[in-house]
């Protein structure tokens, strides 16, 4: 592990290119959250859910909202994608699916200053969050 | 004279804060009665619904979306002035002044807290304010736990989780009277575990130019720490930049500033993974996420611009305040007082 780079007060240029990624990332994707929004609440898009209706779900626990919404769970909204509220998810993904396109650029930047240790830890993060995002593992909702 | 300049932008929150407030318990205490009326202009399955969920706000859909981005436009101004998350302040409050479930509270959380860990991210990694190094093993730790802590929350009787809620935000408030970070903690030695993860760095200060050589010590009991904390974020959906920190600098030895960095960009790692599990499980409605992470996020930005200005040490302690008011409110909610 050398020393040179990282005492020298720089970040290092994985750590610019995470940087780069993520400004570009999350600025898009608080841009695509706020336009999709608009075209929601506007009435532009239609929603799957009546908006009027909302109100009356969201008071109560996911299970309930799931459905008497008729709302799926999972990445079930994809094919709902066109409806107005799930097409927020769009932005909302993107913000959720940075950290795991910022992750890949890790490995191979590692890989290539020979630290495998990190490079694994990289891989075994981008793991546990495509675990996370997949759905797969259930658990008891309200 | 420098009182009244601190005080003013404190002030006008403050007032804007008590003003959403009121009108939020105004619309809640008059939505009981609305009920009735909604319930019948409805069609057929929208009168079953209202049978099934009983009383709703009875306000039209956009009034608490709107109250919420003016809400959480102020919050993210308080947030920043005080020094915590958006999140930990997120839900106590709107789990107790607004009419959401607790659910889509906890998954709104999470998505407000990860907006802004993921905002400032760039900045922190660009200026070596946060650490690769030291976020890496410190994240997967956390990560993996808050998927377990989300599963959790998600699994355990709402009640059992208002009360669990109650006590923790009532401990962070205590955490944040008591703690007294300090800048430059003195390690003396790097244990073998902080120098085979390369735990150690320089950041250029640039109040002082001065350049900061820092380095960890303690580093085994610090990440099981993150186990703990990281549960807790996913459980609760309230980040965890007040845990992050103190274990970051008081603990292991990270100076002030690199702890508060690496924690805000651990947020955007940790909070990722417990945001997938609500997300998956519905918990994230649009019409009412969508406006506490644009809210947050642009109060979050007047706030840094006020925070050059002042350093109004008695917002913290008002929050504190807030926070002991929201914790006991949710503790007695869990107690079904």
């Amino acid at each position: 592990m050398s020393d040179t780079p990282k005492h020298t007060g720089r970040a290092s240029q994985e750590q610019i290119t995470y940087a780069n990624m993520l400004f570009y990332g999350c600025w898009g994707g608080l841009a695509l959250m706020a336009l999709t929004y608009l075209l929601y609440v506007t009435g532009i898009v239609t929603p799957h859910v009546p908006l009027e209706k909302v109100p009356l779900l969201w008071s109560q626990p996911v299970g309930t909202y799931l459905e008497l919404g008729k709302v799926p769970h999972g990445w079930g909204w994809t094919v709902l994608i066109a409806k107005g509220d799930f097409l927020n998810f769009l932005g909302i993904v993107l913000l959720a699916g940075m950290t795991i396109l910022c992750y890949i650029p890790l490995i191979p930047a590692f890989l290539k200053r020979g630290e495998k240790g990190f490079a694994l830890m990289a891989l075994a993060e981008i793991l546990v969050l495509l675990f996370a995002a997949s759905g797969i593992v259930g658990g008891g909702a309200h | 004279m420098k009182m009244d300049r601190l005080s003013l932008p404190a002030k006008i929150a403050l007032f804007v804060l008590s003003g959403v407030l009121l009108f939020a318990v105004a619309a809640l205490a008059s939505g009981t009665e609305a009920v009735t009326g909604a319930a019948a202009e409805a069609g057929a399955e929208m009168a079953k619904a209202a049978v099934q969920l009983g009383a709703d706000t009875g306000v039209a859909w956009w009034v608490w979306p709107t109250v919420l981005l003016f809400f959480c436009f102020v919050l993210g101004i308080i947030a920043v002035l005080a020094g915590v998350g958006g999140g930990v302040l997120y839900v106590p409050l709107v789990s107790g002044f607004f009419p959401f479930h607790l659910d889509f509270v906890r998954g709104a959380g999470l998505m407000v807290a990860l907006a802004g860990a993921l905002a400032a991210g760039p900045g922190l990694l660009k200026r070596n304010f946060a650490s690769l190094r030291l976020a890496l093993p410190v994240a997967l730790i956390a990560s993996t736990c808050a998927i377990f802590g989300a599963f959790l929350g998600m699994a355990l009787p709402t009640n059992v989780v208002q009360l669990c809620l109650g006590v923790t935000i009532m401990g962070i408030a205590i955490l944040l009277l008591t703690s007294k970070n300090t800048a430059h903690p003195v390690v003396a030695k790097q244990d073998a575990l902080s120098m085979a993860l390369g735990m150690d760095g320089a950041y250029n200060d640039p109040s002082t130019g001065e350049l900061v050589q820092w380095k960890t010590h303690r580093t085994l009991p610090g990440l099981l720490l993150f186990i703990v904390i990281g549960v807790m974020a996913g459980m609760f959906g309230l980040g965890a930049g007040w845990a992050n920190v103190p274990v970051l600098n008081l603990l292991m030895g990270a100076p002030l500033k690199v702890a508060v960095g690496t924690s805000k960009f651990l947020l955007s790692i940790t909070d990722t993974s417990a945001a997938w599990v609500y997300l998956n499980k519905g918990c994230v409605i649009p019409l009412m996420a969508i406006p506490s992470i644009i809210g947050l996020m642009l109060g979050s930005f007047v706030g840094v611009r006020l925070l050059a200005k002042a350093k109004p040490t008695f917002i913290r302690y008002m929050v504190i305040g807030v926070l002991l008011f929201a914790g006991g409110k949710a503790l007695l909610k869990g107690l079904g007082v």
